[in-house]
């Protein structure tokens, strides 16, 4: 029998106390696509940067094609022939696409212009499309992937980790993707790619192996499984993936945006004449490939982003309407605006990590009151309120939310939110990086507040979700409304659709 | 295990004991006494004699000790100017320019002003001046950061120079009192800071400034403001803070005490002005006011350990005839010992063979 | 007004030229993330224990002393001390992971520290100057092209007619340049001031790479010291030591935009900057404010670049940050 391409064997790794890996056995062959499925948190990339040279196991082995091999550094990694493209790109900005390809390469003359020539043939070869000479910071998400998808190729790797590649890529850029991945696999390659779209490791993988809490549950064929099964294994038990939606009561007008356009601090038209109305008692999705504008247009109804035209009317419950757009983030924020932005990083923006909840509460209230000092009695109550109602795990009040899981995070951020009694609550990823039973404690939320009045409007990535949760949603591609559809009615391939065309304007 | 794993590997340590912290701490001491020693024997010294001269010369007599309290002023002043920018994460080292700017503004008023008013409000003058002239010299470069991202680090060294240049200036030039002798003439008596206790009133003026300090970056809403930008510059914008005006406030403030100490050090111990009258105090104090992790407390000892060295240093002189030159390189032992063990609380180590034992329990 | 240019220029140069080795030697080391703040400190010690091996050579030699024997004491105990002095830096900043600025001006303290004890302890043995006898003191001064040469009129003095550090100062800066822009180590070294992260996970050893630019860097920026105090100080050592080459240095990286080849000239303008209220006087512009030029040009400087935001401008990415591979 053939070796396999890598195996681990009893695999551990381990965070100070937190266990990232636990006695992990898994394999995979050549010309094989593998789907390595968990949640966030689950330990597939830290398992991933174990096979790359980024961490060390603390314990177990792992066996390139039949041979145990110690792998201390990513060198280690290429010299078995194990490439990974990892989500956050590994590229320098201010080098081209042929001197970040040279990075990896140690033999042979120094000579970019054999390496360019060598990245076209390789380009020409996938159907890639990327100029050498090209510099990194002015490529976009795409071209950034592809040269790192080069780089590995260049060093003709027999193994390639593909970290959750299509987060950052529109449908037709995935599906290009994965054509390139079955071509790859004829050539005799293992190609792992770690996901957590169900629909994707049904598309392109031929086996599926699920981790859940860092320990490997199972591997089984793509083709013998299906996705009710595989969120089981995932999740640990069988899970209701239905949302308690009712239908909005009464829904007023909330905040009437009309032809918003706004710039990121570059310069560039992030939001272009964007008009919608959210309303109270409903829930507003907002979809769209990442970077479409869906940042820039939260942080442009909260004040925090620079707005070129347009207004913002705000219509709160009972009141007169108002215009937003002038005011400071504080006075928007007092009329009942609330912003809850979970960043990449989870803590970039919306809390301080070095802070305890207390801390953190106080970025609301940290100006009331008269006098220079600051209050702490009021925050210090809600952040017992909040780690009461929402069982946020944390060893005391005080310790650094840095420091807690991504869950507990993100509970602190919502519900402090929340707390606020908003009128207009706007969240963007609030469940990212969560498992999904925390997940449905923060939809829970979120339709509670809508069963209030309040008018949400939520950011989301996940598709499944979107259509589940929200009455509306607006869709976003290069900063402007390609639609809003009604989410009881629309399907994901309509909102697909619009999220790669403006308005329809690509369909003749 | 395999040969190839290294024999030390070095991961994140979570909560250090307080135990384990001042254990680190005292080692690093007692390492960096040692090498001091080192350095005296090379020096030809005998080094139990040379550390006895340097305690006995700077605590073992009250002028010694006068001395000693008059040089940990400036040092404590600064260090706690620089905690709030430093908690900012903002790299003012430009503490040596602000307390050039502040003793010059000071030193305008002691010139010019000392006939017109009493004593009394001479010196608030020049207090209130160098305050002004500090704050404003700092807040310059904070301007340019917040506005524009230009790097503070390097803007600030470069304002130091100015500075220095603009009063080197003023002393061969325009304020210069015998032509040709490149000297500021000596302050009036009425602008000169009153003694307390045999040295000048500025000790009162720091240890207040401790207390300020403290509350100041713990219980006030500029502190949490600081603290907040200090982390994230995006979570600030969003608590709804003026990201500007805190950093250009918080700077300016950080180069006003910087001044306040430019004036103290002109009017109560040079009683003129100097190019040199910061002498280095703006870069040591840097290195204060990190080791004592921002705390005003922890500060207090930090320059009373350095004033203590510096003065024991220049007893070396007198009595031994070795170089007083060699407090600095004393001063540095410690300063780059105590930076070095700051490691050893973070990180732990692991070894090779511990490693090897565990894999082989896991199988 | 009678100002002779040629004379200016040449001023210009051998003024220039310890700082060429102060900013070249911290280019290599900013270049590889670390911000070494004891430039200061480094030329000082280069300056002490570059002098110090000639003395004790010219002592020890006494008149059969040979002058490239002394030219390499020069160089190699001053590379030698400010190696020693940014090991130390590189030890506590990469391995320890302890703050640059702060270690960087605790180095500063030591090495003035250290620098001025040697030069003091040295005129204590002699009582009196630390000085080279002058057979010696020439070699330092002289220039290295045969007479005939430097006589050329106007491309022999300002080509042909310095000391030999003018023109090893140029070398190694050329050099420099060539490695960072044609060569594997050269691309290397940049990848891992920009993103030691990429740069890891590309497979090059980030921590040997710090390491080897910031003690090479060092020890390159110490010889500038000792160039200092052999050239211009006139092979004695006074108290005031340096008086801010170090920084000087510094601030001439930033002006130069971190690049090698632009050190060249940057020296040449800074050092006649240096000079020109001696070889310029204008009357309205007092000499202490000639001083200060450098430093506001270089702020200028700072400021453009930032206002400009043109990416090949700006400090290598990383510098400053400390970078822990497991870092979560």
């Amino acid at each position: 029998m053939e070796n396999h391409a890598i195996e681990f064997r009893g695999i551990t790794k381990r965070f100070g106390s937190v266990t990232a890996n636990n006695n992990v056995d898994l394999y995979v062959d050549k010309g094989t696509i593998m789907s390595l499925l968990g949640e966030n948190g689950s330990g597939k990339t830290t398992l991933m940067n174990m096979l790359a040279g980024i961490y060390m196991p603390d314990e177990g082995q792992i066996y390139v094609d039949g041979k145990p091999v110690s792998i201390l550094s990513p060198k280690d990694a290429f010299d078995n022939g194990v490439g990974m493209i990892h989500q956050h790109f590994k590229l320098i900005d201010v080098f081209t696409a042929a001197e970040n390809v040279a990075l990896g390469i140690n033999e042979g003359k120094y000579d970019l212009k054999d390496v360019a020539a060598k990245v076209t043939e390789i380009c020409n070869k996938y159907g890639f499309d990327i100029d050498p000479a090209k510099k990194i910071y002015d490529m976009s998400v795409s071209e950034k992937q592809t040269v790192e998808i080069i780089k590995v190729l260049y060093r003709g790797a027999n193994t390639l980790i593909l970290d959750e590649p299509t987060a950052v890529l529109t449908p037709q850029e995935t599906s290009k993707l994965f054509s390139i991945m079955k071509t790859m696999k004829e050539d005799g390659k293992a190609i792992i790619i770690i996901t957590h779209k169900l629909n994707e490791v049904m598309e392109i993988s031929d086996v599926v192996a699920v981790l859940r809490k860092g320990e490997h549950i199972a591997t089984v064929k793509t083709s013998e499984t299906n996705p009710q099964q595989l969120t089981e294994m995932m999740v640990g038990r069988a899970v209701e993936l239905d949302i308690a939606r009712k239908d909005p009561v009464n829904p007023v007008p909330r905040l009437t945006i009309s032809n918003l356009t706004c710039r990121n601090s570059d310069g560039v038209v992030k939001l272009n004449n964007v008009s919608f109305v959210a309303n109270g008692g409903e829930i507003l999705g907002i979809a769209g490939i990442a970077g479409s504008g869906q940042k820039e247009l939260l942080e442009a109804v909260a004040g925090l982003n620079k707005i070129d035209s347009g207004s913002i009317i705000y219509t709160p419950e009972g009141k007169e309407p108002a215009e937003l757009v002038g005011l400071s983030p504080m006075k928007i924020k007092e009329a009942g605006v609330a912003l809850a932005f979970v960043p990449e990083d989870r803590l970039g923006m919306g809390l301080v990590g070095g802070m305890g909840m207390t801390g953190n509460m106080m970025l609301r209230s940290w100006n009331k009151g008269k006098g220079p000092f600051i209050d702490r009695k009021g925050p210090e109550k809600l952040a017992a309120d909040v780690f009461e109602f929402l069982e946020v795990k944390t060893p005391h009040i005080d310790y650094p939310v840095r420091k807690l899981s991504g869950g507990n995070v993100q509970k602190v951020l919502v519900g402090r939110e929340i707390a606020t009694s908003p009128s207009v609550l706007m969240s963007a990823y609030a469940v990212r990086g969560l498992d999904i039973n925390t997940s449905y404690v923060i939809y829970d939320l979120m339709c509670e507040q809508k069963e209030k009045g309040t008018a949400v409007v939520f950011v989301g990535e996940d598709l499944d979700v979107l259509l589940q949760l929200c009455d509306r949603i607006l869709v976003l591609c290069g900063g402007e409304v390609s639609g809003i559809v009604d989410a009881r009615t629309t399907t994901k391939e309509e909102i697909g659709l619009l999220m790669t065309s403006v308005g329809g304007k690509e369909e003749n | 295990m395999n040969e190839k794993t290294p024999f030390i590997r070095i991961a994140k340590r979570e909560d250090a004991s307080k135990k384990r912290i001042w254990t680190v701490r005292i080692a690093a001491f007692a390492v960096a006494i040692l090498l001091g020693m080192i350095i005296f024997v090379i020096a030809g010294a005998n080094p139990i004699k040379a550390y006895g001269v340097m305690i006995t010369s700077s605590l073992g007599k009250k002028s010694g000790i006068k001395q000693v309290v008059k040089n940990a002023i400036p040092l404590l002043g600064t260090g706690l100017a620089l905690a709030p920018c430093f908690r900012m994460r903002y790299w003012n080292i430009g503490a040596e320019g602000q307390i050039t700017m502040g003793a010059m503004a000071a030193t305008y008023f002691a010139l010019n002003w000392y006939s017109k008013m009493p004593s009394a409000v001479l010196l608030l003058v020049m207090g209130i001046a160098s305050l002004v002239f500090g704050g404003l010299w700092s807040a310059i470069p904070a301007i340019f950061k917040s506005r524009w991202g230009t790097n503070e680090t390097l803007f600030t060294l470069m304002m130091n120079y100015i500075a220095i240049g603009i009063v080197a200036w003023l002393q061969g030039g325009p304020w210069e009192g015998k032509p040709g002798s490149q000297i500021i003439p000596m302050f009036d008596k009425k602008a000169v800071l009153p003694k307390l206790f045999g040295v000048h009133c500025g000790w009162v003026i720091v240890l207040l400034l401790v207390a300020f300090m403290f509350v100041y970056m713990n219980y006030t809403k500029h502190g949490y403001e600081i603290a907040v930008l200090g982390e994230s510059e995006n979570t600030a914008r969003y608590a709804g803070m003026n990201i500007l005006k805190v950093t250009v406030r918080t700077a300016a403030l950080s180069g006003a005490i910087c001044g306040l100490v430019g004036f103290m050090t002109a009017s109560g111990v040079n009683q003129t002005l100097q190019s040199g009258v910061a002498g280095g105090v703006g870069f040591t104090a840097i290195t204060v006011c990190w080791l004592a992790q921002l705390n005003p407390f922890a500060m207090v000892a930090i320059s009373f350990l350095l004033a203590v060295l510096s003065k024991g240093a220049s007893g070396l002189q007198t009595t031994l005839s070795i170089p007083a030159s060699i407090s600095d390189i004393i001063t540095g032992i410690i300063l780059l010992c105590m930076l070095g063990c700051e490691f050893f609380i973070n990180y732990r180590l692991i070894f090779r063979d511990k490693q090897a034992k565990n894999g082989k329990e896991a199988a | 007004m009678n100002i002779n240019i040629i004379a200016l220029i040449r001023a210009a140069v051998l003024n220039g030229t310890p700082l060429l080795f102060g900013t070249s030697g911290e280019i290599l080391t900013e270049k590889s993330g670390s911000l070494n703040l004891g430039v200061e400190g480094l030329m000082y010690m280069g300056g002490a224990f570059g002098l110090m091996g000639v003395f004790y050579y010219d002592r020890a030699a006494g008149a059969g002393a040979n002058a490239f024997v002394a030219i390499m004491i020069a160089i190699l105990c001053s590379l030698l001390a400010g190696m020693a002095g940014s090991l130390i830096f590189s030890f506590l900043t990469i391995t320890l992971r302890a703050n640059q600025n702060v270690t960087g001006l605790a180095l500063t303290i030591f090495g003035t520290g250290l620098g001025q004890f040697v030069g003091e302890q040295m005129r204590i043995k002699v009582g009196g100057n630390v000085a080279i006898s002058n057979g010696l003191k020439v070699v330092f001064a002289d220039g290295v092209f045969p007479k005939a040469m430097q006589e050329i009129p106007v491309i022999g003095p300002l080509l042909f007619s310095y000391n030999i550090f003018v023109y090893i100062g140029i070398v190694i800066a050329a050099v420099m340049a060539y490695i960072m822009a044609k060569t594997r180590k050269g691309l290397y070294l940049k990848a891992v001031g920009e993103s030691p992260s990429t740069a890891d996970a590309a497979g090059i050893n980030v921590t040997r790479y710090k390491y080897f630019a910031t003690v090479l860097g060092g020890g390159i920026s110490a010889v500038g010291g000792m160039v200092y105090t052999m050239t211009i100080a006139g092979t004695v050592w006074n108290h005031t030591g340096l008086a801010g080459e170090g920084w000087i240095a510094v601030a001439l990286v930033i002006f130069c935009l971190w690049k090698p080849l632009n050190a060249i000239w940057g020296s040449i303008l800074f050092g006649g900057l240096m000079i020109m209220y001696i070889r310029v006087p204008i009357a309205f512009i007092p000499s202490q404010i000639y001083k200060i030029i450098p430093y506001i040009v270089t702020a200028v400087v700072l400021v453009i670049v930032s206002l400009r935001q043109k990416k090949e401008d700006q400090p290598p990415a990383s510098l400053g940050l400390p970078y822990f591979r497991e870092e979560r």
